[in-house]
């Protein structure tokens, strides 16, 4: 080990490091559209449809850009998902709509749909920046609490069907995690912000910043206020390694690290270590080793306490990092945080292995890798805090998140809750079907 | 290793792959550059009297398909604009440089005796291999009377053909226009007025499209637009059935054919062969790709011929003309069903919704433990073919012809028509 802690800022000329946090994938040009269009089989009861969490008429909106038609390409793709801008360039498609695709099963060389979907929902941002027409107005208002992709599905939704809306958003910006989480190369050029102020333009939604639930504002506030409440929170906490040496400089969550990452325009400002490691297995994990090697970090290693097939980065994620020179290490757990004058310097870790349940759990053998900043990523959690009242839960939960039905209605009458704050998988484009299921069980019970 | 020399109407050439008359054959620097690349002849560009005609400027239309650039392309050029007497010159020193290709003149004049007989002599002067007669611009030419305006009169095609036999010792093709309602009446004229040989298709007339912004037809010259010719890949079909309509016909058989229309592949040209062609033109591919595309025409053709045991262009020539038949002739006894391999099938549902929607409802649409199976309902399959032509994967339908169980019968001895012949059994 040196002497001290090697953290900097400024690692890289600032070209680049532009280019390092620029669109990852640049959208198709126009005529690599067509082209790819042309290779969609319009598939009747296409696979791809089904496995949209939600729902896209994708061979529907590929054939009209096959045939010009993008204004009417982009609607259909927002009629479904009105983030259809930033699930384009943030969704798995490999484990979702292209993993259906036909053309996977054929060639494994599925359509683009990703790619199409971005070339439509573009060129209607670029040529008509306010597409929505509203139903005549309800007189309803109804509440939103969080400003992510959740809430704000739920909020356009219910604004189209001509309700009033009041966004409570704790943060300063709209977007939840596509503001703060989504890595900046898949979200460049404030596409984040630009997309908002895309759905914004719907009118009838207002977003009331710096609102907290639990801390400006109450469930029964909310409640006796509104027709309605849509609760989409997201996941306030983050999960702990629960070792020694958690408290030293220079070990952070990865979330923070990356939300500051996103919030600085400036990349040559950001500190980020010589030697990092990062310790997940997830997508957080590859965002954060990613953006740290993408920043200057010379030597970033993933360290997973289980195998490649055990992660929950999906395998197209895993090369990505590996392909920006991110290591990934498997059976290891780590032991202990090792510093020197309050900052951390190195990680001790366990070897583990499968045991018969099927739980890793460690061999006994040990190693140690150095560190200049050490990323956890070892998950994020549900707060419910801002649910209690006198110490006790206003909301039924399963599995540590809000308990909803298929409607997406919680155990407490015209309240509703989707997104990562609810059961299911976390991605933006389940938040945003949460939220749009959510808004039309809301419109039927108000309207009913 | 097959050999692929032509002798066509007793002009011979290296291969049978020649330029149509057209731009790429307009003047010496395209034609040694394509006999450079290996074409085996070429038809010049058409030539016409003094002063040369004038072109507009914005003359090719195209039509794309889902990206694929010139699927069809037409255009509203006219002959050459060059002077007679350059062409004529550059005919002769290319005659002389390349003897072992052919080299064919096509000529276009005013539909009087003295007009051909005039341009005759200097052009047999040149020492080329023969004529075309341009009997089939769709424009421009014809309303001065010329081109399809000729080959479009029967009477006329064999005028002008018996002209160009008297006044010349010259091989007289004559290149007939796809513009009429039925090809054997100028094929059967060319024949009567002496013709050494027949080329077909020329281009048909077309709009490829409409301008939505300038509201005019494409290409567009100055906010206006006019009917073209159509050619390249989208009319090869139109082209092969004229060449085997008049392949098929009796007093027609010995007539030499130059296949022309929608070429790009060596199997483009083996199919027109198959259908009777001696040789074979190429345009479009050409413009589109340059003349670097013969060397796979060549090789292609070989190697098929060879995997075939073909040796010669006359060992298959013609062999799909007796299989050629009128629809009264076809089997109605036949039965063929579509087959689906369930292996290969990737679950696009094109098969069952083109048949449920306009076919016979024979395609079953099924989950079986939520999976999507597809399923040929053979009661109800009349073997139309549509699936597989519609299903994107090679050989995952495939059409069965099922085994005879009465002998064939055909629409003549159908109980069904009215009109039927009695066997002669009976
Ligand atoms: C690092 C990272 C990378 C990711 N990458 C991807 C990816 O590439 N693709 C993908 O599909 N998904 C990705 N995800 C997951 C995806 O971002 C989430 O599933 C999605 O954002 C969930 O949306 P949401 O609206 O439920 O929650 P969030 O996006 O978290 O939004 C919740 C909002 O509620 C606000 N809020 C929270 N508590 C309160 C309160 N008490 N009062 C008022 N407001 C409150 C928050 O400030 C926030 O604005 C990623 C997640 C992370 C952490
Ligand atoms: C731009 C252009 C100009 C042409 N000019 C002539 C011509 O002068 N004389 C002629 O007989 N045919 C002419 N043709 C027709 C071609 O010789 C040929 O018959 C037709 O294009 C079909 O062949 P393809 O499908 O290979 O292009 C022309 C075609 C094109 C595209």
């Amino acid at each position: 080990m040196t002497d001290t802690a090697d953290i900097a800022a400024g690692r890289l000329p600032p070209a680049q490091l532009a280019a390092n946090f620029a669109d990852a994938h640049p959208p198709l040009s126009p005529h690599e559209a067509v082209v790819e269009a042309s290779r969609c089989y319009f598939c009747h009861d296409a696979p791809c449809i089904e496995a949209c969490p939600t729902g896209i008429d994708i061979p529907g909106f590929i054939r009209k850009i096959g045939t010009g038609n993008l204004r009417g390409a982009a609607r259909r793709i927002l009629e479904a998902n009105v983030f259809g801008g930033s699930c384009a360039r943030v969704c798995p498609t490999e484990i979702l709509c292209e993993a259906a695709c036909v053309r996977t099963a054929e060639e494994d060389r599925p359509v683009r749909i990703g790619a199409l979907q971005r070339r439509a929902i573009d060129w209607l941002m670029e040529h008509e920046p306010t597409p929505f027409a509203r139903a005549p107005a309800t007189g309803k208002r109804i509440a939103v609490v969080g400003a992510g992709p959740a809430g704000l599905a739920c909020a356009h939704r219910l604004a189209m069907h001509g309700h009033e809306v009041t966004v409570f958003e704790a943060r300063p910006k709209p977007g939840g995690l596509n503001e703060y989480g989504i890595a900046a190369y898949k979200l460049a050029d404030d596409f984040a912000q630009r997309e908002v102020a895309f759905i914004l333009s719907v009118g009838g939604i207002t977003i009331d910043y710096g609102k907290r639930l639990g801390v400006e504002l109450t469930l029964p506030d909310l409640r006796a206020g509104f027709a309605a409440v849509f609760l989409g929170m997201g996941l306030a906490g983050v999960r702990a390694l629960g070792i020694a040496g958690e408290t030293l400089g220079g070990v952070r969550d990865a979330v923070d690290f990356i939300a500051e990452l996103r919030q600085t325009g400036d990349k040559a400002r950001l500190p980020v270590g010589r030697r990092v490691v990062v310790i997940g297995g997830g997508n957080t994990a590859i965002d954060a080793a990613t953006q740290a090697r993408r920043l200057g970090a010379e030597d970033v290693t993933i360290v997973y306490r289980r195998g490649p097939g055990e992660m929950s980065a999906t395998v197209d994620e895993q090369d990505w990092a590996q392909t920006n020179g991110v290591r990934i290490r498997h059976w290891a757990a780590p032991q202990a945080l090792l510093g020197a004058a309050g900052q951390v310097r190195g990680v001790t870790f366990l070897r583990t292995r499968l045991d018969q349940t099927g739980r890793a759990v460690p061999s006994g053998e040990r190693f140690a890798l150095e560190a200049d900043m050490v990323l956890k990523a070892v998950g994020q959690v549900f707060m419910a805090d801002p649910l209690a009242a006198d110490g006790s839960l206003l909301l039924a939960t399963e599995d540590g998140r809000i308990a909803v039905d298929a409607e997406r209605r919680t155990s407490m009458p015209g309240v509703y809750a989707g997104g990562d704050c609810v059961a299911g998988v976390d991605l933006t484009v389940a938040a945003v079907q949460d939220g749009k299921l959510a808004a039309e069980a809301i419109h039927r019970a108000v309207t009913g | 290793m097959a050999d692929l020399t032509t002798n066509f109407a007793g002009i011979r050439a290296p291969n049978p792959f020649w330029l149509a008359s057209a731009p790429p054959t307009d003047k010496a620097y395209n034609v040694v550059r394509a006999f450079e690349a290996g074409w085996g002849g070429v038809v010049w560009k058409t030539l016409g009297e003094d002063p040369p005609v004038v072109n507009v400027s914005s003359r090719y239309g195209a039509v794309s398909y889902n990206g694929v650039r010139i699927a069809g392309f037409n255009n509203i050029e006219l002959i050459t604009d060059r002077p007679l007497d350059l062409n004529l010159r550059e005919i002769r020193q290319v005659k002389r440089d390349w003897p072992d290709r052919a080299v064919i003149v096509s000529l276009m004049v005013p539909c009087t005796e003295d007009a051909w007989k005039s341009i005759l002599a200097p052009v047999e002067d040149t020492g080329c291999d023969g004529i075309e007669l341009n009997f089939g611009c769709p424009h421009g030419m014809s309303e001065r009377n010329m081109g399809a305006a000729v080959g479009q009169v029967p009477e006329y095609v064999e005028m002008v053909t018996a002209w160009c036999k008297q006044h010349s010792r010259m091989k007289v093709i004559v290149k007939l226009t796809p513009n009429i309602t039925n090809i054997l009446a100028p094929a059967r004229a060319a024949l009567a007025g002496g013709a050494d040989a027949v080329s077909l298709i020329n281009t048909v007339q077309s709009i490829t499209g409409v301008d939505l912004d300038q509201m005019a037809p494409e290409p567009v010259v100055d906010g206006q637009g006019t009917h073209g010719g159509y050619c390249g890949p989208a009319v090869k079909p139109i082209a092969l059935r004229m060449v085997g309509d008049i392949a098929r016909e009796a007093d027609l058989r010995r007539l030499p054919i130059s296949g022309i229309g929608g070429i790009s592949s060596w199997r483009d040209a083996a199919e027109f062969i198959a259908l009777g062609a001696g040789s074979v033109q190429v345009c479009t591919a050409a413009m589109h790709h340059g003349f670097r595309i013969v060397d796979d025409m060549i090789d292609g053709l070989s190697n098929w011929m060879d995997s075939k045991g073909y040796r010669t262009l006359d060992d298959f020539r013609g062999r799909a003309v007796p299989n050629y038949v009128h629809w009264s002739d076809l089997n109605l006894n036949f039965k063929t069903l579509a087959r689906i391999d369930q292996d290969l099938c990737i679950k696009c549902g094109l098969c069952h919704i083109a048949c449920e929607d306009t076919s016979h409802q024979a395609i079953a649409a099924l989950r079986v433990d939520g999976a999507r199976r597809y399923e040929v309902i053979d009661a109800e399959c009349v073997g139309c073919n549509l699936c597989a032509h519609v299903c994107p994967v090679d050989d995952c339908i495939t059409m069965q012809p099922q085994p005879a169980t009465l002998p064939k019968l055909v629409w003549p001895q159908h109980p069904n028509n009215p009109m039927r012949i009695p066997e002669a059994a009976e």
